[in-house]
């Protein structure tokens, strides 16, 4: 298995916030993706799940990060493209889609006219090919009425709308990976299943890989093959969902599952994790967990653990990995 | 037979929308369109609906937070700024609000002790009885006094902001509070810490708790009653369990089917409903929810459902229920009809 090359790889990737306010937000995060797998990145806010996302399509200011390791994405090292060679990357081999569209678009121009513009800034095709192409991603996305809806300024659209057309947008040049940044997390439950269906769907239909960013597990569940849990800058836990779900390994990973709310805990009090999230401008010497969770010892105190691979079940293509000192059994 | 402590009586509220420059039509949203429901006394009544459907509006209508076009709101039996009811000033002691943005609800300028006995110093108690009662309140939500009575908001982190305003709502020793959205904001770790804060206040001071939410989890859990609302009209409301386990209504049936399902090996197949919330500018007509139910007929767009019994307490307006609402009898041409109604 080992021998198909991964199309994602991500290689001890660290980041820091070197601007006004510091923080590092990433230590040493490595992780695998292969064509066609849905990898779902699962934290609580501040626990880097975004920054990874944007770190692979390298959207944060140079300026102010200073980041370490190695990405590599289809064969070409994302860290250390020009900005010509990032703008081709951009779009045509991975795109991102945003938890609010409304603030991802723009607001002056149509629909229509945002995704036939990504069409010609990647391909060589006119114009009537690339509005011809655009309108069939309109409809690819079950958007009613493509044909007027292409016409249509973001705000006439619904949020749910919205939503589907950036789908349409990221889609457009047909990438290999597709980023998600909390999709559905500002959308109605009732229109947040209907676009984690429509996600699934299209990524059957085009075997693109996808990394869905999320704080839900219940979406998580919905769409990943995989999930990686994040804490603190750092990846705790990675298994395939039915492991994460049935068997967590990581107390942490644990402790998120015991206090998401379902029927069951009617009239008893909640398992709730003490304490609150790290600060990541000041985060402790060893685990990021260690000071909240209830089997923490002084090795967990002083030394943080790497993320090890499950030797049981080495022959898998990603065989489940974990950070912890005293995992779960 | 427990008290009613709170009643609403047909409430109205609706937004005028600044019209087109060249258009005369005035347009309204109808926010929250004559509502009526009572909360007993002990009882948590969640409210849940997808965005937009009013159950915000309700929340400030009752706090008296903004006028409302029309209805009343009757505590304990007295009118609410009526004459001869319950002032308003007292009437704002006994019911309480906590809300979303933890953080946009506390002045920044405010250390933390004395943003909890601002309400009480403007109800008359002196300085230092207010700033001693703060002290108890904050331990009372598990924040160390000494630690925190001299912070600021933003020196805390999003749940400990939450408790701080869980407390300020508990200085006047309210008999309601309005929790809206109020754990919607927060991580789930932190999120499971604050709902069971909130059982043990309930228990320990005796509240009423009406509890709004968008998390139907959330609702089950810490809810005795609940209510559906959709597009600013109560589809169902009943106790919490008959409402979760036998849902009459074919709005709450999809509501509650479209939460993600927690078994990898038991996806969720197909959306239970389709197309986004309509336009509250211009609602459907009939049942509002008519044009995304697969069930609807032509009675539907054209006759509105009244909320009835299917159980003793749990209510429902669906013309499916009611077999004398002619819903059997109909034709299931509902294109016309409502193409017909809404010219």
């Amino acid at each position: 298995m080992s021998a198909i090359k991964p199309l994602v790889s991500v290689e001890h990737l660290s980041l820091a916030f070197t601007g006004n306010r510091k923080a590092q937000a990433l230590t040493d995060v490595s992780f695998h993706l292969h064509a066609g797998e849905v990898l779902g990145l699962l934290g609580e806010s501040g626990s880097g799940k975004s920054v990874t996302l944007r770190t692979l399509l390298r959207l944060h200011s140079e300026r102010t990060t200073q980041i370490s390791g190695l990405i590599t994405v289809d064969g070409l090292d994302v860290l250390a493209l020009n900005s010509r060679a990032l703008q081709a990357y951009r779009g045509a081999t991975t795109s991102m889609i945003f938890q609010e569209p409304g603030l991802a678009f723009d607001p002056v121009y149509t629909i229509g006219q945002q995704i036939v513009e990504v069409i010609l800034a990647h391909e060589a095709v006119n114009h009537s090919v690339a509005r011809h192409r655009a309108l069939e991603m309109l409809d690819r996305v079950q958007i009613p009425q493509a044909r007027r809806r292409f016409d249509a300024y973001p705000h006439e659209l619904s949020g749910g709308m919205r939503q589907r057309a950036m789908i349409a947008l990221a889609l457009a040049c047909k990438p290999k990976l597709l980023l998600a940044d909390e999709p559905t997390t500002a959308l109605d439950a009732t229109v947040q299943i209907q676009i984690l269906l429509l996600l699934r769907e299209l990524q059957k239909e085009t075997g693109m890989a996808v990394i869905f960013v999320t704080h839900d597990i219940g979406a998580a569940v919905e769409i990943a093959d995989r999930i990686a849990v994040m804490y603190g800058g750092r990846i705790a836990e990675e298994n395939a969902v039915a492991g994460i779900v049935q068997h967590p390994s990581h107390p942490y990973t644990a402790g998120l599952l015991g206090a998401t709310v379902d029927s069951s805990h009617r009239g008893k009090p909640l398992i709730s994790i003490p304490g609150s999230p790290p600060n990541l401008a000041n985060l402790p010497p060893g685990c990021p967990f260690a000071p909240r969770c209830t089997s923490a010892s002084d090795q967990c105190r002083t030394e943080c653990p790497s993320v090890v691979e499950s030797p049981a079940h080495a022959d898998l293509a990603s065989p489940p990995r974990l950070a912890c000192w005293h995992p779960i059994r | 037979m427990t008290p009613i402590i709170l009643q609403v009586r047909n409430l109205k509220k609706y937004f005028p929308v600044r019209a087109n420059l060249f258009s005369r039509e005035q347009k309204v949203v109808h926010a929250v369109d004559d509502i009526s429901f009572n909360v007993t006394k002990g009882r948590t009544l969640g409210i849940v609906g997808e965005s937009g459907c009013g159950k915000s509006t309700t929340a400030r209508l009752i706090a008296n937070l903004m006028p409302a076009d029309s209805g009343a709101i009757i505590f304990n039996g007295e009118g609410v700024g009526e004459i001869g009811g319950l002032e308003l000033k007292s009437f704002r002691k006994k019911l309480q609000m906590v809300f979303q943005d933890s953080f946009a609800s506390l002045n920044p300028r405010l250390t933390i002790s004395e943003t909890i006995s601002y309400g009480p110093m403007v109800h008359d108690t002196s300085k230092e009885d207010a700033h001693l009662q703060a002290h108890d309140l904050l331990a009372k939500v598990g924040l160390d006094p000494d630690l925190f009575a001299s912070r600021y908001p933003h020196e805390l982190s999003g749940g400990q902001r939450q408790r701080v305003n869980i407390a300020r709502a508990l200085a006047f020793n309210p008999e309601v509070v309005i929790l809206d959205e109020a754990v919607a904001a927060l991580d789930k770790s932190v999120q499971a810490q604050v709902l069971n804060l909130l059982q043990d206040l309930k228990a320990e001071f005796e509240l009423t708790y009406l509890f709004i939410s968008h998390d139907l989890h959330v609702v089950h859990y810490i809810s005795d009653d609940v209510m559906v609302m959709y597009l600013g009209q109560i589809v169902e409301m009943g106790p919490v369990e008959q409402v979760y386990s036998e849902a009459a209504h074919p709005y709450t049936r999809a509501l509650l089917s479209a939460v993600p399902s927690m078994d990898p090996a038991h996806r969720t197949q197909k959306s239970p409903i389709t197309g986004d919330p309509p336009n509250p500018i211009h609602p459907p007509s009939g049942c509002r929810f008519h044009d995304r139910c697969e069930h609807a007929r032509a009675i539907c767009a054209s006759l509105v459902p009244a909320l009835m019994p299917v159980q003793s307490s749990h209510v429902v307006a669906c013309h499916m229920n009611h077999p004398s609402s002619g819903y059997e009898t109909s034709g299931s041409d509902v294109q016309y009809a409502s193409a017909g109604a809404t010219r």
